[in-house]
């Protein structure tokens, strides 16, 4: 397997990306929203929102002056021309996905925040212009993006291409970084609302309170940018804004022991109408399971069949733009009711990854990726990207699938430079199938200087998750077909093949202890080592430096009295 | 140093010195034991005070109240658990999941070096099923550890049973902000190891297993229950792990914290605390606990599942129920409250415990003494060694001093040559490999040729060695030293720990079942230094045996 063409596959065709959205004709700016609504077989319940704002306009042109500003938000907007965007991809998440749990989410995140950005070609400073970036954005989302800086930002050969037109492959333009301490909260979600047409007064949004989407399993809100074509024959470019949140609200804590959901469980609220100027308002409920695992109602005639990571779902439709669809209570309340009980699930990828080994000097990272599927082998591009504080030995840096070596066909490896940048590792690796390849490397921790340690040193260093970016063979034939109206969560990575989908799996993030000094007493130190120092190093120095002589013995003073006398009486003087 | 500088200061200072050597030393050495038999006494000691800001306040109202539940459900595990005849892998399994745990097994084996007759087993097969709580909202990056082994016969139901119930309670709550993990471990500690060793992804002991399937991380503290009755009358709580480590002495607050709050009996080295410390009862009492936990932590074995997690830097300790026949009596929901809150305050740390004192002694759990107290009296008793290294010199130097004015001393030759020296230091160390070696690698020879057990044949080897070393030299004229110094010879300084052992946890033993128990502690040592790499073992054969050689062998020095 060559790695041009996993590139070639995540990178997307123009032609695709131009045919997923079906436009009015004569309309300028276009949103759209969906809820998906997954019933995990844990007995977890997965919603996932997705907003779409198409803006059509093209304002990386030369001398074009953007002011108006129908949909899209003004600040993404001004930030994006400002400092040459072509794509910029951002996610706050709070919690892991558990993917053996909940298979695979329709769009992954890694815990914390993650940032990725590919500027335009003709940017010269994009150091320069992703610092300022990550400091606008810091103030746009209320999070700590601004702590974004070259120790930790690392530009990936080949695990992020872009999604939308065009294809660029010079990864300088490239920029990723994450921040796996960030804790997500209110405070991100209420910028992120602010975004919306809406806002949060109408439509799928009256959902999105944080009373409830905090008091789950896992939290994950997303904005993505990219460029989109606006028609089939792709004549003209548009800018798509896709702002994604999914939540997974947990069954046992929640639900009081009772296996029973609503929408106004989940969210407290219930829907009563559309937003207005959404273009499309829908609301999918996965029933493929339905109906050993539950019970829906009400029911809709609607139905709706996708390839969904290759797997055939079936969905139960509600289309918020028809009345019909309120009933006579003029809200739109689902309910679930659960029957059985699901199992642990073999999702075809999985990773994971722990550092092995007791003490503080070394340590093992080991990365464990499995592949479930039953006779196919497919390659896997991993990335890892590591504090420079961690001293990676890249020559103990082993692959083994099924206890046999494992040769990468591809490692592009970037060593760290001590305070100015991370390791970065990206390996293609070929999984055989129905094995557990296992990635290790050994480092050494460093020793900080004093002022380097954060506030609570003990706590532990973060390492951000790898990311494992693959093509995995589908059961089922995968929707190659865009004419038609596609729901917004299948159309995210386009897809090139049948025979494959597009996955990208994060590993959780690891907790490494560093050396720490007893911050606690530094005046004890201080104290103890100016001891040391006066008293030993003075003392001994001075008793080496010295030079020893044997000292005639005075004599007394009588007797030097009566020398004086005899010298002057001329008699031998006395010894 | 100006003292020193000064040839005449330092004449005087070297002959004060060595005219009131064995003075000075006895001086010293009673001074050390002073200070260290005085630590015991109250108003010397200090007040154990939680130094965590994270544990400080106690904001957490327990709710548990699930443990009549559990001890039905200990019924119900003890009745699978014969069925099974070990440990109900299965059952555990479907009890963890029901409970909405992620369940894992991990399987081990471990083949003993010689069979261990105090606990009946020699290949060791085993299984350990441990099911993670995932904390919501939480990245996977820290953990906290439950344990409960499971032994043979119908001992430790009830801790796997509560282990059990407080799972399901804490699944239902939100407030989980770092992973738990809820393990039973089979075949004790060899269980335990084994787990560490597979989260760890390390071998240091030349165990076999498989590797485990589920991880949440680094793993910030760890306790472990062992509750063998419905009721108990007290809890005890061990900190002593492997080679003498011990956790962090906030988790030894934090229980001590909890006891108070929910009225529960606790005790440490099974002693509870008298109030009486002006009187001498009180004070035997308190040096007793004292003494116990130094002989306990010179043993360098694990005094609990707790113990194995100390090399990992995970704070660990073993709550252990007691059941005598006192009238107070604590329930199982109460002890269910006690694990909760104190899970509930690990779970609220942010860093891992560090705030307070790894190196401590505790004469009671409301009161310890920390290393800047105990040292002063081990230094006063290392003292003596300086001292009289330093008299011994000045009289090596002191004839050429006398002679002429310094600087000849280089010029005259040690007495004895250096190869004289160096045989006898040379066999010494080579009888000390030879008892660290010989006695597992020996045992089947000596199995064949004499009617002896494996692990008889080990003890007895391991003996045999030792006392060989006694035949280096021969001059039996000064046989009053030789008896001292056999007297004083590290086998007998066991010898007068167990009796001392036994003494103080008021189980006096006659002078044969003393033997007996000598022999059982020296196949102990070797297996803890084989199974978990305990040093105590390697210390005694490579180090201070060889020591004590030389020692008599320079007592017989011609």
């Amino acid at each position: 397997f060559r790695l041009s063409s996993l590139i070639g596959h995540i990178s997307t065709c123009p032609s695709l990306i131009g045919q997923c959205c079906q436009r009015h004709p004569g309309s300028v700016d276009e949103f759209q929203e969906e809820l998906v609504i997954r019933p995990l077989h844990s007995g977890d319940i997965y919603a996932s929102f997705q907003f779409r704002t198409l803006w059509d306009t093209d304002f990386l042109q030369e001398g074009q002056k953007v002011s108006h500003y129908r949909l899209f938000p003004k600040s993404l907007g001004q930030v994006l021309s400002k400092f040459s965007v072509r794509e910029l991809h951002i996610s706050f998440t709070q919690g892991f996905w558990r993917t053996m749990q909940w298979g695979q989410p329709f769009i992954p995140s890694p815990p914390g925040a993650e940032l990725w950005v590919w500027f335009h070609d003709t940017v010269s400073d994009v150091d320069g212009n992703w610092k300022e970036l990550t400091n606008v954005l810091s103030g746009i989302f209320c999070a700590s993006l601004n702590f974004i800086d070259l120790t930790n930002t690392v530009q990936p050969s080949a695990s992020f291409k872009p999604l939308g037109l065009g294809n660029a492959t010079d990864h300088r333009f490239l920029r990723y970084a994450t921040l796996p301490r960030e804790i997500v909260c209110t405070e991100n979600l209420t910028p992120w609302k602010k975004l919306l047409p809406c806002g949060s007064k109408a439509g799928l949004a009256v959902l999105l309170k944080s009373e409830k989407l905090f008091h789950s399993s896992f939290h994950s809100q997303a904005v993505h940018i990219r460029p989109v074509c606006q028609d089939e024959q792709c004549t003209s470019k548009a800018w798509e804004l896709r702002q994604t949140l999914n939540v997974v609200f947990d069954l046992y804590t929640a639900g009081q022991g009772k296996k029973e959901w609503s929408l106004f469980k989940m969210f407290s609220r219930t829907l009563t109408e559309a937003c207005p100027l959404a273009t499309s308002s829908k609301v999918y409920v996965d029933i493929t399971d339905n109906p050993e695992l539950f019970e829906l109602s009400p029911a809709t005639p609607l139905l709706s069949q996708a390839v969904v990571l290759g797997d055939r779902r079936t969905y139960s439709v509600y289309d918020l733009s028809r009345a019909e669809t309120f009933g006579q209570l003029r809200s739109l309340n689902l309910l679930l009711r659960w029957k059985g009980d699901g199992e642990m699930l073999r999702p075809l990828l999985h990773a994971e990854r722990y550092v092995a080994g007791f003490g503080l000097q070394t340590g093992e990272i080991h990365t464990v990726i499995y592949n479930n599927h039953p006779y196919r082998a497919f390659p896997v591009l991993l990335m890892d990207s590591v504090p420079w504080y961690l001293q990676l030995y890249i020559h103990t840096l082993t692959v083994t699938s099924k206890s046999r070596d494992n040769k990468p066909s591809y490692i592009h490896y970037q060593p760290a430079k001590d305070r100015h940048r991370p390791h970065l590792l990206e390996m293609l690796i070929q999984l055989p199938p129905h094995s557990m390849t296992e990635v290790t490397v050994q480092f050494e921790r460093a020793l900080l200087k004093w002022t380097e340690y954060t506030p609570d040193p003990n706590h532990g260093f973060y390492v951000g998750s790898s990311v494992v970016s693959a093509l995995v063979p589908s059961m089922v034939a995968m929707n190659t077909n865009f004419t038609q109206d596609q729901p917004l969560f299948s159309s995210f990575v386009p897809v090139k093949e049948e025979s494959s989908y597009f996955v990208r799996v994060y590993t959780e993030p690891l907790l490494v202890n560093l050396p720490t000094p007893d911050f606690s007493m530094p005046y004890n130190v201080i104290c103890l080592t100016c001891t040391v120092v006066a008293v030993g190093y003075g003392s001994f120095y001075n008793l080496l430096t010295r030079t020893f002589q044997v000292d005639e013995p005075s004599l007394p003073l009588a007797k030097r009295l009566a020398n004086l006398i005899r010298r002057i009486r001329g008699v031998p003087l006395l010894t | 140093m100006g003292l020193l500088s000064d040839p005449n200061r330092r004449k005087a200072l070297t002959g004060l010195l060595t005219r009131l050597n064995t003075p000075i030393c006895i001086v010293c050495y009673l001074a050390g034991i002073v200070w260290f038999m005085g630590l015991a006494f109250e108003p010397f000691t200090l007040r154990t005070y939680m130094s965590e800001n994270a544990m400080g306040s106690t904001m957490v109202e327990e709710r548990f109240s699930s443990g009549e539940r559990a001890l039905s459900l200990a019924k119900e595990f003890d009745a699978h658990k014969r069925k099974a005849g070990g440990m109900p892998v299965e059952w555990l399994v479907k009890a963890m999941q029901s409970r909405g745990l992620e369940v894992f097994t991990q399987s081990f084996s471990r083949k003993l070096p010689f069979p261990d007759e105090n606990k009946e087993r020699y290949m060791v097969r085993g299984t350990n099923v441990y099911g993670i709580l995932r904390a919501p909202r939480a990245p996977r990056t820290e953990a906290l550890v439950i344990t409960a082994p499971c032994s043979p016969g119908n001992t430790n139901n009830q801790a796997v049973a509560l282990l059990l119930a407080l799972a399901q309670y804490f699944r239902n709550q939100i407030y989980w902000a770092k992973d738990i993990i809820f393990l039973v471990n089979e075949h004790d500690l060899i269980g335990t190891q084994a787990w560490l060793e597979g989260y760890h992804h390390t071998n240091i002991t030349g165990m076999e297993y498989s590797p485990l399937q589920g991880r949440a991380g680094s793993i910030q503290a760890a306790l472990s229950l062992e509750l063998s009755s419905d009721v108990i009358t007290s809890l005890d709580l061990v900190l002593e792990g492997l080679n003498g480590q011990l956790p962090n002495l906030d988790l030894a607050n934090l229980f001590y914290a909890f006891c108070q709050k929910l009225g529960v009996l606790c005790t440490i080295q099974g002693k509870l605390q008298r109030n009486d410390w002006d009187t001498a009862e009180g004070y035997t009492h308190a040096a007793q606990t004292m003494m116990l936990m130094v002989l306990k932590q010179a043993c360098g074995r694990s005094w609990g599942d707790h113990g194995l997690f100390l090399r990992y830097h995970i704070e660990a300790a073993s709550v252990r129920g007691i059941n005598s026949f006192r009238h107070y009596k604590t329930d199982a929901t109460t002890i269910g409250r006690l694990l909760e809150g104190m899970v509930r305050k690990l779970n609220n740390l942010l860093e891992r415990l560090h705030q307070s004192y790894f190196f401590y002694l505790l004469p009671s759990l409301s009161r310890f003494v920390s290393i800047g107290y105990y040292m002063p009296a081990f230094g006063l008793l290392a003292v003596i060694l300086l001292l009289r290294a330093l008299d011994l010199w000045v009289h090596l130097g002191a004839p050429a001093l006398a002679a002429v004015d310094g600087v000849t001393e280089a010029e005259q030759p040690s007495s004895p040559g250096v190869l004289t020296v160096l045989t006898p230091v040379v066999i010494s160390h080579l009888t000390g490999v030879a008892l660290y070696l010989l006695p597992v690698h020996l045992q089947e020879m000596a199995v064949e040729h004499f009617p002896v057990s494996e692990t008889e044949a080990v003890v007895l080897t391991a003996i045999a060695i030792y006392t060989a070393g006694l035949a280096l030299p021969h001059n039996t004229q000064r046989a009053l030293y030789a008896v001292v110094m056999v007297l004083l010879s590290p086998a007998f300084t066991i010898l007068y720990c167990v009796f001392i052992y036994q003494e103080l946890i008021e189980a006096p033993v006659s002078v044969s079942e003393g033997w007996m128990l000598f022999l059982s502690v020296i196949s102990q040592g070797i297996l803890d230094h084989a199974l978990y790499g305990s040093l105590v073992y390697p210390l005694l054969a490579l180090f201070i045996y060889p020591c004590w050689l030389m020692f008599w062998n320079i007592l017989f020095w011609n």
